[in-house]
């Protein structure tokens, strides 16, 4: 036991150690907010939360399992990109050999699959547990907001990783999908109050698929919209959004 | 440590270990492809009278698979070996990888990247390439020359002397 006492303390007491972990685990009540202040990953939360948050009834934790969501797609989707090819040539035949070949391909394909499809479902559960408590009231309007915007950039995430397998599904449910832009009001070529010189070649859609069909570019498009430039605003956000609970005050209470 | 103490932490020691080991096993595995989609490294290099030996007893370099297979396929004396005969090098610079010139003229090959040269016979003897070109498994199949590109034959090692390296051929002559 002397052993195990002084191997601890040989290492817990090392220069090393203590450049990295300032505080122990000593339980008292300041000891624990220090933990929470100096871990740049922890101090976006609060640094105690009142009782009533941690009702799972209270909160169904959805905005927690869906930032979940979020990272097992970011991992799992980092891997994918190792065998994946954004072009018409090679993205359906690399998906295939993702699907068959690949160890553990098929695995981390579903993973990416359905915790994409469960950060759809739980956004829409917390959007629905903020409304219902009303937790989007004074002083809390600004995150709500943040929230929106969050939600519909999920959804976009949603929509352009459907893209990608580059099959006949992906196909025609993306010239769908973007045939509905063509209606924006304004700026989609058919929408309503759209000016004469919005026409196909120029409107919301050109732009979303750099081109007027569903083709190589629009493929290139989606892949880096979806990989890299939602994913990289959508982190910034949830940044935001989760350092603003702390700021308005920690976990609405119950009404 | 009591009996609860003990499981407890064999429990959840266990638990991570596992969780972590298996992602761990799961990652390497993933890396590492199964199947390739990479060109043969055999390939057929027609009859070998594509290839003549030059009368007056020169060591011919031939050049008709350089750019497309990056393989020199020469017909004459090996003076390391004794042999006679029709054999193919791999043409990459020992030194740094490099594609040398094969230079008639001067009857040697030479690397533009740090000007190593060698012999029509693949042996080094300027620049900083350390050791002769390597040598290609060839072979006679249904008349044809064919050549194996992952199949390499070093002089250093003493392996030019393996039978697959090197068709041989009766002497011209003169």
């Amino acid at each position: 036991m002397a052993f195990w006492q002084n191997l601890k303390d040989s290492i817990t007491g090392s220069q090393v150690w203590k450049s990295m972990f300032r505080h122990d685990y000593k339980d008292t009540r300041r000891n624990r907010a220090l933990q929470i202040l100096n871990n740049v990953f922890l101090h976006l939360h609060p640094v105690s939360v009142a009782r009533h948050a941690t009702k799972i009834r209270f909160t169904w934790c959805m905005g927690g399992i869906t930032f979940l969501m979020f990272l097992i797609c970011t991992v799992t989707g980092v891997l994918l990109m190792f065998y994946y090819r954004p072009t018409p040539e090679y993205a359906y035949k690399d998906i295939t050999h993702l699907a068959f070949d690949v160890s553990f391909g098929p695995l981390l394909r579903n993973m990416h699959r359905w915790a994409a499809h469960g950060m759809v479902i739980a956004i829409w559960l917390h959007m629905l547990r903020v409304f219902m408590t009303g937790s989007y009231k004074k002083p809390r309007e600004f995150n709500w907001g943040v929230g929106v915007v969050l939600l519909v950039l999920t959804l976009f995430l949603s929509f352009t990783g459907y893209l990608l397998p580059w099959d006949q599904l992906a196909y025609w449910a993306v010239t769908v999908g973007t045939t509905m832009a063509k209606s924006h009001p304004g700026i989609g070529a058919e929408g309503p109050l759209t000016p004469e010189f919005v026409t196909q070649a120029n409107d919301i859609r050109f732009v979303l698929l750099g081109g007027t069909t569903v083709g190589e570019v629009a493929l290139l498009r989606f892949y880096v919209l979806h990989c890299i430039f939602v994913p990289l605003i959508a982190s910034v956000l949830m940044a935001v959004h989760f350092w603003r609970v702390r700021k308005d005050g920690g976990i609405s209470g119950p009404m | 440590m009591g009996r609860r103490k003990f499981f407890k932490a064999f429990g959840w020691i266990g638990t991570l270990a596992g969780m972590a080991g298996s992602s761990l096993f799961l990652l390497v595995k993933f890396l590492f492809p199964r199947a390739l989609y990479e060109p043969a490294t055999e390939f057929k290099a027609g009859p070998p009278s594509n290839y003549p030996a030059d009368p007056g007893g020169r060591i011919r370099v031939y050049e008709n698979y350089k750019t497309t297979e990056r393989v020199w396929i020469v017909h004459g004396d090996d003076p390391t070996t004794g042999k006679h005969g029709i054999y193919a090098f791999f043409a990459q610079c020992t030194h740094l990888g490099c594609t040398p010139r094969w230079l008639e003229n001067e009857g040697k090959f030479k690397c533009p990247c740090h000007g190593s040269g060698f012999y029509p016979y693949g042996v080094n003897f300027e620049g900083p390439a350390p050791r002769p070109l390597e040598k290609l498994a060839i072979q006679m199949l249904e008349g044809q020359v064919v050549i194996d590109k992952a199949q390499r034959y070093r002089q250093e090692k003493g392996q030019w002397s393996d039978a697959r390296s090197i068709i041989e051929t009766p002497r011209p002559v003169a």
